[in-house]
């Protein structure tokens, strides 16, 4: 586990926000030099804390107006391969989260399409087809938010 | 509109959001110029929102991630926005989601470990305001989540 300090929580906030920002805009925020704040994120980057960058798109603007959430119930648990299933499903261009969960389900998805009639395509030509798939509940998006967390 | 060269450069882009332009032109064989020019443009019509660093939570120490699926009880007539006003200050909400179907609303929540997942829920999830049910799935392992859309 890496140790931050308030400075780190601070840059770690203000660039899942706006990741586009340079050294020296953000060493003006919190009152940092620009080598400074270049040599945190250099640190903050190699500890693994910043996993990467996103770019965030207009999926409506893209012609991608609908977002489903769907929990998967694997039928024949045992008899299927749990490595067969995850290699078919992460391959599926419009499937954009996988996560392997315990509970009621045995993986969540995130799938995006165009519309509904798109989505009712994906789900029955490249979900309900994946190996040893059994029960589906979607729930279709309708608003989201991202909060900063326990930062 | 967006065309067929638009939607190449997007999809080396979100591949990469590292990428500089330059870079960019040579991969979509355009100039840098007119590589520049055409994403100036998607960002000014707001199909680029920009990008936000993607925090690493279990590199920070916490090793617990779950998705709580609620149901609201919508005889309240303020149920969502009391929900979601008093969701927002729960420090270690990361993702909250609305959608029509058999849930609610979404949580996504960190924790250190589950003794402090323990505390969370119940000093501070359990006493939200017009919760009808709760499921919880917690993340065993996470698969996909670059969310990239299939351009």
């Amino acid at each position: 586990m890496t140790e931050i300090d308030d400075i780190d929580r601070a840059l770690l906030r203000a660039l899942s926000l706006d990741a586009g920002q340079s050294a020296s805009q953000l060493g003006r925020k919190l009152d940092l030099s620009q080598p400074a704040t270049w040599r945190r994120v250099r640190r903050l980057e190699e500890a693994g804390v910043i996993a990467g960058r996103r770019l965030v798109l207009d999926a409506t603007a893209l012609g991608f107006g609908v977002t489903v959430f769907l929990g998967i119930k694997l039928a024949t648990k045992g008899r299927v391969s749990l490595e067969d299933f995850e290699r078919a499903v992460t391959a599926i261009r419009e499937v954009q989260t996988v996560e392997h969960v315990l509970g009621l389900y045995d993986y969540r998805l995130r799938v995006v399409a165009r519309d509904l009639a798109d989505f009712e395509r994906v789900l029955r030509r490249r979900i309900m087809t994946l190996p040893g798939v059994g029960n589906v509940e979607a729930n279709v998006l309708l608003s989201e938010e991202r909060r900063p967390g326990p930062l | 509109m967006l065309d067929d060269t638009d939607r190449r450069l997007l999809r080396h882009l979100q591949a990469d959001p590292s990428l500089t332009v330059p870079e960019l032109a040579d991969r979509c064989d355009l100039t840098p110029g007119k590589a520049g020019r055409r994403i100036d443009r998607l960002r000014e019509a707001g199909v680029i929102r920009g990008t936000q660093a993607v925090i690493n939570w279990q590199a920070l120490g916490f090793a617990v991630a779950v998705s709580l699926r609620i149901t609201l009880d919508k005889t309240a007539p303020r149920a969502f926005d009391d929900f979601l006003d008093a969701a927002r200050k729960v420090p270690e909400v990361i993702e909250i989601q609305t959608f029509l179907g058999r849930v609610d609303v979404r949580l996504h929540i960190v924790a250190r470990d589950l003794a402090h997942w323990q505390q969370v829920y119940r000093a501070q999830v359990l006493t939200l305001p017009h919760i009808a049910d709760i499921e919880a799935l917690m993340t065993v392992a996470t698969l996909k989540s670059d969310e990239a859309l299939p351009l």
